[in-house]
């Protein structure tokens, strides 16, 4: 098992290091660090000296990925990309292009990003797992026909216009609770409750029709006719037998997600105005900010291979099939 | 005349099958009873409702099934009227039921303590360590070693045996007066199979169950039961004593069961077969069921269902034609049209190695090997059929494998007429893959569903460039009048075609590339009887006329006894027997042979006089035992089996076995 764990955390360095690459590449097609110069600058100071002294200021005088002007290793290593870069795998972000420390940025954003996160994810997860149970219990009937219908269409409805038709409605007509904004300390309350609604209703659609799947799956097997040739009531067949063979593909498919709920949501951040990760990527983006956007790049690929491994971990937690040798 | 325990009178139930809610009858007013401490069998072919029937007695139908009417009573107790929640107090407490299929039967993530403790609780009350006394004890009954430990262990934990004996224990554990057991030895295998049949007859015995065996294996039959109900297309067309059944059977569909079966006796005869198939549920006949495919159909057969005709005491049939009292027209021990066997092989397989590596750790070095085939040697010459028989597990699948180069070997060689196969460079081993096919175990899931019959037939000769283009039609048309298919077959999908006529295309596609050597991967095992017979006297008419040599991968005896003329006998990864059929059957030297051949259930009367019962089951290839692999089973083991592996000793010219009882 910690062979294993060990194993796997060796294999991410490649991974981080071609993230890494990949990220810079698509950066730099699109982006010159003259752009990014011109852009930090403002339109009104750019001048060739400015822009000169402004990349000389935070390396970007230097060569990409190569430099043909120096010697030896210097080749590599004196380049943008490794100056940038190597520190990142040391923990050490650096600063953004308007000068604010990244990690500090980052250990104060994390707060409000999961305080709408988290609750979305365990109120989603509940109220989705029910509803396909319900669904699955009542299959064949009309029930299920209407539920998945329901199902379909609140999936096939984007995820904008829950957000804009809720604000619209909870906020704007019934004025139930601000429209966005956040608070500090338990004030943030009210500013919560608005986004955790929306996103655990964008996303009932589409994870209950799966869940849904996975239970009839289920309830097709040979086991759960041994259970009721057993005379067990159909309540007992449901929840000791079949339940508990379904949660395993739903909760290792939900476990990789669970780091991810510290970088927050993009869409939501930015609709509702929640000072997050998930708005400070997007602000990061639109301002050209690479500094920011490849740590925060980083940090999202860096959380995927901790959510894989502890999916690998969690199999063995709910299935007793499966140990690593 | 007191109620007996089980009867079930005019049953009808069917399958509500689409939107339009018409209820298809799978079984059409089925009537029998099983008496305390009988066994009763309900043989029949796949798709004949004696499941179906199992199950609606149950009351366990799936979703879409209905019953629509009849009667079902238990000691005189009707049971198609109970409430669910009554039902469900007779199911698993008076009445249990175990299934094909241990493996998937059992609740993975469970223990067995879990799952026995269950019907404990419900049905008896108990509880705590009472509850583990009585689950201990049941284990206990049903021979499992070790009780308390395998209590807490789960499913995968157990071989496939152990799980079958887990099932009945669950069934057990309500202390049921009948016990249904559908098809319960069938996905195991033989010596397995022996001793479930031998712990079944155990506990009936014991506690004056009643049994319902539902199967489709006529040795199975001979073994347990004590009257038998043939079913065909939903209906009982015989019921009849374990005596009248195999010595007068009277149904012209019976009969052909009978003359189905490969056996010895049979050797250069072709199989009698049951010409068509069995009448979709939509369109069946309104006259007898079986009179499109039977041999003594008469024209009132197609106009009246036959009513049933009392024999004797005991024995009806449902048949308008008398069988003229003749008994069955055995065919003469056949004489063989041997071939002579040229000197030369057309397949050498010599020390033949494939092992798989076990990796652990962070750095995933290799700490073991599972030893799948581990110095195998074989020779065949062409135009005969060499038989590998063994159990699962025993490496033969992977044998079959390496020698088309599907599995790399780890070593040993495989010459194929005078070429090395072993090594050789893929695109040159395209070319050789001309002279060799396969036909696989499952032709349902063998046969690419998104092609045409004719595209699957004509992909290997266009990719190994046999013939051009334009020859392709005429040959596809040709091989599949030659495994007698209709030439339209070949527009066709596979899902349009019943298993025997998808294990024709793959023969048919194996052949496409006229090789001469065809290995067949138990290519019947997933097949009825009257439909393996079919294929069976299709590979031997092939073999007479093309002159292929088969090598047949079995574990099915009587189909080696039939088809085979050389048998070599795998157990662990080697060859502990081989010779000529004659020999190795006739005159088993090996403990292993004997008691596979022992185990076997054979269709008649007489049982074989002594049974070798072997004690467990095949240990995994990963950990071998030292010495003889065989001898933690072996009643002859010596101290010299637990420490050496035997060398080979010929027995004869022909006949080598690997034993230290043979110096």
């Amino acid at each position: 098992m910690l062979a294993y764990i060990v194993r796997r955390l060796f294999y991410a360095i490649p991974i981080l290091i071609g993230v890494n690459l990949v990220t810079f590449a698509l950066f730099f097609v699109v982006n010159t660090p003259d752009d990014m110069a011109r852009m930090q600058l403002g339109v009104k100071r750019v001048t060739p000296e400015a822009i000169q002294k402004w990349k000389a200021e935070r390396g970007y005088d230097k060569p990409l990925v190569v430099n043909h002007g120096a010697d030896g290793l210097g080749m590599v290593t004196d380049t943008i990309f490794f100056e940038k870069s190597a520190r990142m795998f040391a923990g050490d972000f650096g600063r953004a292009e308007d000068g604010r420390d990244i990690a500090r940025e980052i250990a104060n954003r994390m707060g409000p990003s999961l305080a709408i996160a988290l609750p979305t994810f365990i109120l989603g997860l509940f109220v989705t797992v029910s509803f396909a149970l319900t669904l699955a219990f009542f299959r064949a009937t009309a029930f299920d026909f209407w539920g998945v219908v329901v199902c379909v269409a609140m999936m096939s409805i984007s995820g904008l216009f829950y957000i804009i038709g809720g604000q619209y409605l909870i906020s704007k007509i019934w004025r139930l609770v601000p429209i966005s904004g956040f608070g500090e300390g338990l004030d943030a309350w009210r500013f919560l409750i608005l986004p955790v609604v929306i996103g655990v209703v964008s996303g009932i659609g589409s994870s209950s029709r799966w869940y849904r799947t996975i239970f009839l799956e289920e309830v097709g097997k040979d086991y759960v006719r041994t259970a009721r040739a057993k005379g067990l009531p159909e309540t007992v067949v449901f929840f000791r037998h079949i339940l508990r063979n379904a949660l395993i593909p739903i909760l290792t498919g939900v476990v990789v997600v669970i780091p991810l709920l510290f970088m927050g949501s993009l869409l939501t951040e930015s609709f509702f105005g929640v000072p997050g990760l998930g708005s400070y990527t997007i602000d990061a983006i639109n301002a050209q900010d690479f500094a920011v956007v490849r740590s925060m790049v980083f940090i999202g690929s860096v959380l995927y291979i901790v959510g894989l491994i502890l999916t690998d971990i969690s199999y063995t937690l709910v299935d007793p099939r499966i140990r690593f040798e | 005349m007191s109620d007996p325990l089980l009867s079930v009178r005019d049953l009808r139930l069917g399958f509500t099958a689409g939107r339009r809610a018409k209820t298809l009858l799978a079984v059409d007013g089925i009537s029998f009873s099983v008496g305390s401490g009988e066994t009763f069998a309900l043989l029949g072919e796949s798709g004949c409702g004696k499941s179906a029937t199992a199950q609606g007695i149950m009351r366990l139908l799936p979703g879409a099934g209905r019953i629509t009417g009849g009667s079902v009573r238990l000691a005189g107790e009707e049971l198609l009227n109970l409430a669910e929640a009554d039902m469900r107090r007779i199911r698993g407490a008076r009445m249990a039921m175990i299934f094909q299929e241990p493996a998937t039967s059992l609740n993975p993530v469970l223990t067995v303590g879990q799952q026995i403790g269950e019907v404990l609780s419900r049905h008896r009350g108990l509880a705590g360590p009472e509850a583990a006394a009585a689950m201990a004890g049941l284990l206990k009954q049903v021979g499992i070693a070790d009780p308390e430990r395998r209590l807490n262990e789960y499913p995968f934990q157990l071989s496939g045996g152990m799980k079958q004996r887990v099932m009945i224990a669950i069934a057990l554990a309500g202390e049921p007066e009948l016990l249904i057991a559908d098809e319960p030895t069938t996905a195991l295998d033989v010596t397995v199979q022996a001793q479930i049949l031998d712990l079944l007859a155990g506990v009936q015995a014991a506690r004056g169950m009643g049994l319902l065996l539902i199967t489709h294996d006529l040795g199975v039959v001979a073994r347990m039961a004590n009257r038998i109900g043939v079913m065909y297309a939903g209906e009982l067309v015989e019921v009849a004593s374990r005596e009248a059944f195999f010595t007068a059977p009277q149904h012209p569909y019976t009969r052909a069961l009978f003359s189905a079966l490969p056996e010895v006796s049979r050797r250069g005869h072709p199989l009698l077969t049951i010409p068509g198939q069995v009448p979709s549920l939509e369109a069946m006949p309104a006259g007898c069921r079986f009179a499109d495919r039977c041999g003594q159909v008469m024209a009132v057969c197609r106009e009246h269902s036959p009513p049933w005709r009392e024999i004797a005491g005991g024995h009806a049939v449902r048949c308008h034609w008398q069988a003229a009292d003749d008994g069955e027209a055995n065919g003469s021990p056949g004489k063989r049209a041997e071939l002579q066997s040229p000197d030369r092989h057309l397949l050498e397989v010599a020390d033949l190695k494939v092992h798989f590596s076990i990796r652990r750790g962070i750095l995933q070095r290799t700490v073991g090997y599972v030893k799948a085939v581990d110095g195998v040697s074989l020779a065949l010459t062409p135009g005969r059929t060499l038989a590998l028989v063994g159990e699962s597990g025993c490496g033969k699948t992977t044998v079959g494998k390496a020698i088309l180069q599907l599995i790399a070997p780890t070593g040993g060689s495989v010459r194929l007429g005078a070429t090395e196969l072993v090594g050789m460079k893929p695109r040159r081993l395209r070319a050789v893959r001309r002279h060799m096919q396969m036909v696989f175990q499952d032709p349902f899931a063998s046969l690419n569903p998104r092609l045409r019959v004719g595209e699957i037939i004509a992909e290997g000769m266009a990719a190994l460039r046999v013939g051009s283009t334009a020859d392709h039609g005429p040959a596809v048309a040709a091989l599949l009048a030659q495994v007698g298919l209709p030439a339209e077959a070949a527009d066709r999908f596979p899902h349009e075609f019943s298993g025997g006529q998808r294990q024709r295309i793959a023969v048919a596609r194996a052949l496409a590339v006229q090789p001469e050597l065809l290995i067949c991967d138990e290519p019947t095992s997933a097949l009825d009887v009257s439909v393996q017979a079919q294929i069976l006297n299709l590979l031997k008419t092939l073999q007479e006329a093309l002159g292929v040599a088969y090598l047949f991968i079995t574990h099915n005896f009587a189909v080696v006894e039939y088809l085979a003329h050389d048998v070599a006998v795998m157990y662990l990864g080697r060859i502990v027997e081989r010779g000529s059929a004659e020999e190795v059957l006739g005159n088993p030297r090996h403990p292993y042979t004997r008691a596979l051949l022992s185990a076997v259930p054979v269709p008649r009367l007489e049982g074989r006089p002594e049974a070798i019962k072997l004690p467990g089951e095949t240990p995994s290839p990963a950990k071998p035992p030292a010495g003889c692999h065989f001898h933690p089973r072996c009643i002859h083991a010596s101290e010299a089996c637990r420490r050496d592996y035997p060398a080979g000793t010929r027995v004869s010219e022909t006949h080598t076995v690997v034993c230290h009882l043979y110096p």
